[in-house]
């Protein structure tokens, strides 16, 4: 049953707290969990990175936040808020709309090259606004679009142009701002900077600060592999293996003081244009994320972890502590003692 | 725009790829855009060349003209000291065996119906009468895939990483001189974008390769490359090595390029 409970929250800093999600995957012979007992708050202007491999589920749970999910995925269980709404999951229900845009609004991977070619940019304007207002006038609804891309340092003349006019910069920066006309609490974007080149991001990343500077969005959740460009914009960063959060900090916390083992290891192997990277061999992390129709069991990780111990293989590691913490045995021991240097 | 003459180019051992003058426009009149601008270059025998650029700076276009999938406006392009800008035919079938490429996507490379040996055997119709078995295995296992394992396998079964190796190994079954990735890891993670790269790195290093190496990730370039050329509106605008382009580099442009690139430590700290 989803039910919308009131709750007090004008003096809390809390933006949205997602509680025991668990979404999968339907299969033939058995189900695929995707996101197993995910939990995370963001707070009020808050940016916040998710980061992990392909295959990790995270652009599952970006899906399940933004209520997009869609069989073959369905979600099983769990809870949200954001504001002062409530919503309980239950697979035999549909999730409301209108969350969708207004509470909490999704930019999809490659959502630059899902704009069709033969529809001017403005009506897809059109259709954001009129799908949560119908009564809005076209003209109304474009100046609206308009006003808000003058707002944002791009020009309006693009609600005039077709897709292919644009360069690929612009149409994600175009498709961003349009994705967020109606003022959505959260906004959720999945890979919105792996498509464009170091400049292109750059720029992307400044207008994602804009709407959060300018309220336009109550905060940000950003899905991506790329550790560098998090660094850029993230305030803090939840790393998912295997659909589970493994490790949570602050951006600081994560990048410098990592404390899970495959925190560490994804740190190790980003390229950077730096002389010492030349100096030796960076491999990757070994081996390949599990098949999640059947994980390991105890640590996910422990078959690919070098500080792997026995009781990794049999107990799942318990989570510590709340606003951050590794999922990891051996950090459980070495308390504050960060992994990097034992790699 | 000066027409050149084919040159009478001598065989020179440390030159694999001689690039002189190559343009090509998309249009024509006042409105045509010089996608490649009087690019020249060497690339030499056995090393890693990058290229880099902006999307739009006219990488892949190169990449396209070398390979001969493209014409030239104008310009020559010489592999191994023959002239193959306007080859056709059995030659131009022969400078394909010599120049092969692996692509940006490895997720819409393959048919998702066949296997894998299915599709490393459809080289056959560019390699004629030799063992294609026999070179299927090899290629395989000079990209350190297991061929036992991963020949009846379907493409769904493999990640990112395996698969853009299986796209290597079918270049290598063409035993070619040279090796053109164009952004053959930009669609992978870091994890297995190392991987892919070490491959690259381990067949120059132990068979010799000839790397043309396209991306616009600066870090990718600086751990692979051996020469680095940074191309800006279809123009080669600076080269050299690593320690003198993207350590040091003289272009304005480059320097911006490189102030565009996320660390993730402040360069204070480094």
């Amino acid at each position: 049953m989803i039910t919308y409970d009131p709750i007090d929250r004008e003096a809390s800093k809390i933006l949205l707290a997602a509680r025991g999600l668990r979404a999968a995957y339907a299969g033939t012979r058995l189900d695929t969990i995707a996101v197993d007992d995910v939990s995370l708050t963001i707070a009020r202007g808050e940016v916040l990175g998710i980061a992990g491999e392909s295959g990790c589920g995270k652009s599952t749970l970006a899906a399940v936040l933004s209520l997009t999910a869609r069989p073959p995925l369905y979600v099983l269980g769990g809870e949200l808020e954001v504001g002062n709404r409530r919503l309980s999951f239950d697979p035999k229900e549909r999730p409301p709309r209108a969350w969708r845009g207004q509470v909490v609004s999704l930019l999809p991977q490659g959502a630059m090259n899902s704009l069709s070619p033969t529809t001017r940019i403005g009506k897809f304007a059109i259709d954001v606004i009129r799908a949560h207002e119908p009564d809005t006038k076209r003209s109304e609804a474009l100046d609206r679009a308009a006003e808000r891309l003058e707002q944002l340092d791009l020009p309006p003349r693009v609600l005039r142009a077709y897709p292919h006019e644009l360069s690929g910069g612009m149409k994600q920066r175009v498709i961003t701002v349009l994705s967020t006309l109606l003022n959505p609490a959260l906004l959720i974007a999945d890979e919105p900077t792996s498509a464009l080149d170091v400049s292109t991001q750059r720029v992307l990343v400044e207008l994602l600060r804009e709407l959060l500077h300018r309220e336009l969005v109550g905060g940000i959740i950003f899905v991506t592999h790329d550790l560098p460009v998090l660094r850029t914009i993230a305030d803090r960063i939840a790393v998912m293996y295997a659909g589970q959060v493994v490790e949570v900090g602050t951006t600081d916390e994560i990048v410098d003081r990592a404390h899970h083992p495959y925190t560490a290891a994804l740190l190790s192997s980003v390229l950077v244009p730096e002389p010492q990277i030349r100096d030796r061999r960076i491999t990757g992390i070994k081996g390949s994320p599990p098949d999640l129709d059947d994980p390991p069991p105890g640590c996910r990780f422990h078959p690919r972890c070098s500080l792997a111990m026995d009781v990794c293989q049999t107990d799942p590691p318990i989570v510590g502590g709340d606003r951050q913490y590794a999922k990891c045995w051996w950090s459980d021991q070495h308390k504050g003692e960060p992994v990097g240097a034992k790699l | 725009m000066t027409t050149k003459l084919t040159p009478n180019v001598t065989p020179d051992d440390g030159v694999l790829l001689r690039v002189d003058s190559l343009t090509r426009l998309f249009g024509r009149g006042e409105d045509a855009v010089r996608a490649v601008d009087d690019v020249t270059f060497d690339l030499p025998r056995g090393g890693i060349t990058t290229i880099v650029g902006e999307s739009g700076s006219g990488k892949s276009t190169l990449a396209r003209l070398v390979l001969r999938l493209m014409e030239p406006t104008s310009g020559t392009i010489t592999l191994n000291g023959r002239d193959v800008t306007r080859v056709r035919g059995a030659e131009l079938k022969a400078h394909w065996r010599q120049a092969q490429a692996v692509f940006q996507d490895p997720f819409s490379a393959f048919n998702q119906f066949f296997t894998i040996r299915w599709m490393l055997d459809r080289s056959r119709k560019l390699l004629g009468a030799v063992d294609v078995e026999e070179r299927m295995t090899t290629a395989l296992e000079q990209v350190g895939l297991r061929p036992k394992d991963m020949l009846d396998k379907y493409p769904h079964q493999l990640s990112g990483g395996q698969r853009q190796r299986v796209m290597i190994a079918r270049a290598l079954m063409m035993h070619p001189t040279l090796l053109i990735a164009d952004e053959a890891t930009s669609m992978l993670d870091a994890s297995l974008r190392a991987n892919v790269l070490n491959v690259l790195v381990d067949l120059r290093d132990n068979s010799g390769l000839s790397v043309m190496f396209i991306t616009h990730d600066i870090g990718q370039a600086c751990y692979i490359s051996d020469l680095v050329l940074v191309m800006k509106n279809g123009k080669l605008i600076e080269s050299g090595t690593v320690d003198e382009v993207i350590f040091n580099p003289q272009q304005e442009y480059t320097q911006r390029l490189l102030a565009d690139v996320p660390r993730l430590h402040d360069l204070s700290d480094a």
